[in-house]
C-alpha cells in the first residue's frame, strides 16, 4: 500500500507507540550487534538508551534512521513500517548526533532552509523563528555552520532536528559537547518540545545525571542485548545502589555473573 | 517522486556555487582553455591540410560535444562528493528522501552546471574560431541529448563505484572520459579503429553522435539509422547506471558503509 506524501498526521493515542521496535537483530558477519532487541516509545515520552561504548546504542539508532538495513526485526515509526515505507516512515523522525554536523560550508539559514525542504517543513519561517529562538541561534543565521564551536555546531543540529516536528526524536549524546548551563536549556527546550509536540524522544547519554533528569525510562544495553529497563529515579535503590551511576557501572562492568548479582532484585 | 526533496539538492549546489569562486571558476575555465587550445590546433591542421575538409566543425566541434558530456559526467560526480567532502550521508539519506530523487538532484545540478560549459563553449569557438552551428543542421540537438544520457549514464556509474569503494576512488573516475575517448571515435571516424576495436565502439552511443556529426559535416546528410541506435542505447546505459547505484547503495545499507563512510570500507 502507498502512503500519501505529506503523510496526513492522524491524531496521537497516549496509548499507541510512536515508536515500535520488535525482534530487531544486526549481525555483521559472525558477529551479533543487536540480538533481537524490542522495545516502544510513547507520545510524549523520553526514554533514554544506555550502555557502555559499543553496547550498541549507535548501532540501534542508526537501524532506526533506515541508514543501517536490520538483519531481521521491524521498526514503526507512527506506525508506519519503515523497512516497507522507508520514506513515508522518515517523514516521521528526526535526529541530531554529535558526530553528524551539518555540513560546515553553509549558513545556518542554508543547512535549516534545504533540510526543511527535505523534511517536507509546511511553514518554513514560522519554524525556522521557532528553532532559532529555543537554541539561541539568531546571532548565527548568517553563519558557515563550519566556523561555529563544537557546542553550537550541536545547537544547529538540535534546530535541525526540532524544525520537522516529529513524532519521534532520537538524540545520540545531544549534550556531549555542550558547557553545563547550556546544556541544562538544552534539556529543558526539549522536554518541552516533547511534551507539547507528544514527540516520543531515545535519547542516549553518559551523563547520569542527565539522564535521571530528563528521562522517564531507561533501557540498558549490554552486547547488544537490552538487560535492564525501568524508571532511572526508583531503579537504582530497586538494585541497591545509590546512584544511577553505580547501577549502570555494575551492569556493565559484571557481565560474568550479572544473573546472579543484578539481574535478580534484592529482597 | 517529491519535486520539493528534488528541489533541496539543486538549492544545496545553488547555495555551494553562489557562495565560491572555486566551484564558479571551473564552469567555465577548462572548457575555455580547451577551445583556444583546440581551436587554434584546428587551424594550423587547415592550414597544412589544403583540402575541402572542414577541420572547424569537424575537430573543434567534436571536442566541444565532447567536453560537454565530461562535463555532464562530472557535473553529477561533484555534486554527490559535496556530500562526501562535507560528510553529510547520515544527515542526507536519514530523511525522507528517496535514491531516485536523490539522483534526480544531481542529475539536475549537473544539467544546470553543464549548460554553463557548453554555452561558454558554443560562445569561445564561434567568436574566436568561425565555428557555426548550422553546418550541423538541427540534428545537432538530438545528438546533444545522446551525450548528456551518456555523460549522466557515466557520472551516475562513478558515484556507485565512489560508494562502493570509498571516497579515494576518486581518481579511478575522473580519467574515465579519457579512457573511453580513443573507443568513442571523436576525432577519427569509426573506420580508423581495428575490426576488433570496432565492436567495442559500437558499444559506445556516443560513437554514433561523433559518426553522425562528422557526417553532416562532410554534406552527407542526417543518418537517422545512427539515432536511432544511438538512443535507446544511451537510455539502456542510464537504466543500468541506475541499477548499479540502488545495488550499491543497498549494500552501503547493509554493511553500514553510510555510517562509516570516512572509513572507506566495513570490512
Amino acid at each position: 500500500m502507498t502512503l500519501p506524501y505529506p503523510l496526513a498526521r492522524q491524531p496521537l493515542s497516549a496509548n499507541a507507540p510512536v515508536l515500535r521496535v520488535e525482534n530487531l537483530c544486526k549481525h555483521y558477519g559472525q558477529v551479533e550487534a543487536i540480538k533481537g532487541i524490542s522495545f516502544r516509545v510513547f507520545p510524549g515520552e523520553i526514554v533514554g538508551l544506555l550502555g557502555v561504548n559499543g553496547a550498541g546504542k549507535t548501532t540501534t539508532i542508526s537501524m532506526l534512521l533506515g541508514v543501517l538495513e536490520p538483519t531481521a526485526g521491524s521498526i514503526e515509526l507512527s506506525s508506519v513500517n519503515l523497512l516497507r515505507h522507508r520514506s513515508q516512515a522518515l517523514a516521521e523522525t528526526n535526529f541530531a548526533a554529535v558526530y553528524a554536523p551539518l555540513p560546515g560550508n553553509l549558513t545556518v539559514y542554508q543547512n535549516l532552509r534545504v533540510f526543511a525542504l527535505l523534511y517536507g517543513v509546511q511553514d518554513f519561517s514560522a519554524r525556522l523563528q521557532s528553532v532559532l529562538d529555543a537554541f539561541d541561534l539568531h546571532r548565527f543565521r548568517d553563519t558557515k555552520c563550519g566556523v561555529l564551536s563544537s557546542g553550537e555546531q550541536t545547537r544547529v543540529g538540535l534546530a535541525k532536528a526540532l524544525l520537522s516536528r516529529p513524532r519521534v526524536l532520537l538524540l545520540d549524546e545531544p549534550t556531549a559537547s555542550i558547557d553545563p548551563a547550556s546544556a541544562r536549556e538544552i534539556r529543558t527546550t526539549i522536554r518541552r518540545f516533547a511534551a507539547q509536540e507528544q514527540t516520543g524522544v531515545l535519547w542516549t547519554s553518559h551523563n547520569m545525571y542527565e539522564v535521571e533528569e530528563v528521562c522517564s525510562r531507561v533501557l540498558f544495553l549490554y552486547q547488544g542485548e537490552i538487560v535492564l529497563e525501568g524508571d532511572p529515579r526508583k531503579l537504582p535503590s530497586e538494585y541497591g545502589k545509590p546512584t544511577l551511576e553505580d547501577l549502570f557501572i555494575l551492569v556493565t562492568r559484571q557481565p560474568l555473573n550479572r544473573e546472579q548479582s543484578w539481574r535478580a532484585r534484592p529482597s | 517522486m517529491n519535486p520539493a526533496r528534488i528541489a533541496a539538492i539543486l538549492l544545496r549546489q545553488l547555495y555551494l556555487y553562489r557562495g565560491s569562486a572555486a566551484r564558479v571558476v571551473p564552469l567555465f575555465a577548462w572548457v575555455t582553455i580547451d577551445m583556444v587550445l583546440w581551436g587554434f590546433m584546428t587551424k594550423f591542421l587547415s592550414s597544412l591540410a589544403h583540402t575541402t575538409y572542414r577541420f572547424v566543425p569537424a575537430l573543434l566541434g567534436a571536442v566541444l560535444f565532447w567536453d560537454f558530456m565530461t562535463r555532464v559526467m562530472q557535473g553529477v560526480t561533484t555534486a554527490f562528493f559535496e556530500d562526501v567532502w562535507s560528510r553529510n550521508f547520515l544527515n542526507i539519506f536519514a530523511t525522507p528522501i528517496t535514491m531516485s530523487e536523490y539522483i534526480a538532484g544531481l542529475l539536475l545540478s549537473s544539467l544546470s552546471t553543464s549548460l554553463v560549459g557548453l554555452g561558454v563553449m558554443i560562445a569561445v569557438a564561434s567568436a574566436a574560431f568561425g565555428l557555426s552551428f548550422a553546418a550541423y543542421g538541427v540534428i545537432a540537438l538530438p545528438f546533444v541529448f545522446v551525450l548528456l544520457l551518456s555523460g549522466m549514464a557515466l557520472g551516475v556509474t562513478a558515484i556507485a563505484i565512489v560508494l562502493r569503494f570509498g571516497p579515494a576512488a576518486e581518481w579511478f573516475i575522473w580519467p574515465i572520459p579519457a579512457l573511453l575517448s580513443p573507443f568513442a571515435c571523436v576525432y577519427y571516424p569509426l573506420s580508423t579503429l581495428p575490426i576488433h576495436l570496432q565492436w567495442f565502439a559500437r558499444l559506445l552511443p556516443p560513437t554514433y553522435v561523433f559518426e553522425g556529426l562528422r557526417a553532416a559535416v562532410a554534406g552527407h546528410g542526417f543518418k537517422g539509422s545512427l539515432l536511432v541506435t544511438a538512443l535507446p542505447l544511451a537510455g539502456a546505459y542510464i537504466l543500468l547506471a541506475y541499477g548499479i547505484f540502488a545495488r550499491v547503495f543497498r549494500h552501503a545499507l547493509q554493511s553500514g558503509l553510510i555510517t562509516r563512510y570516512s572509513a572507506e570500507t566495513v570490512s
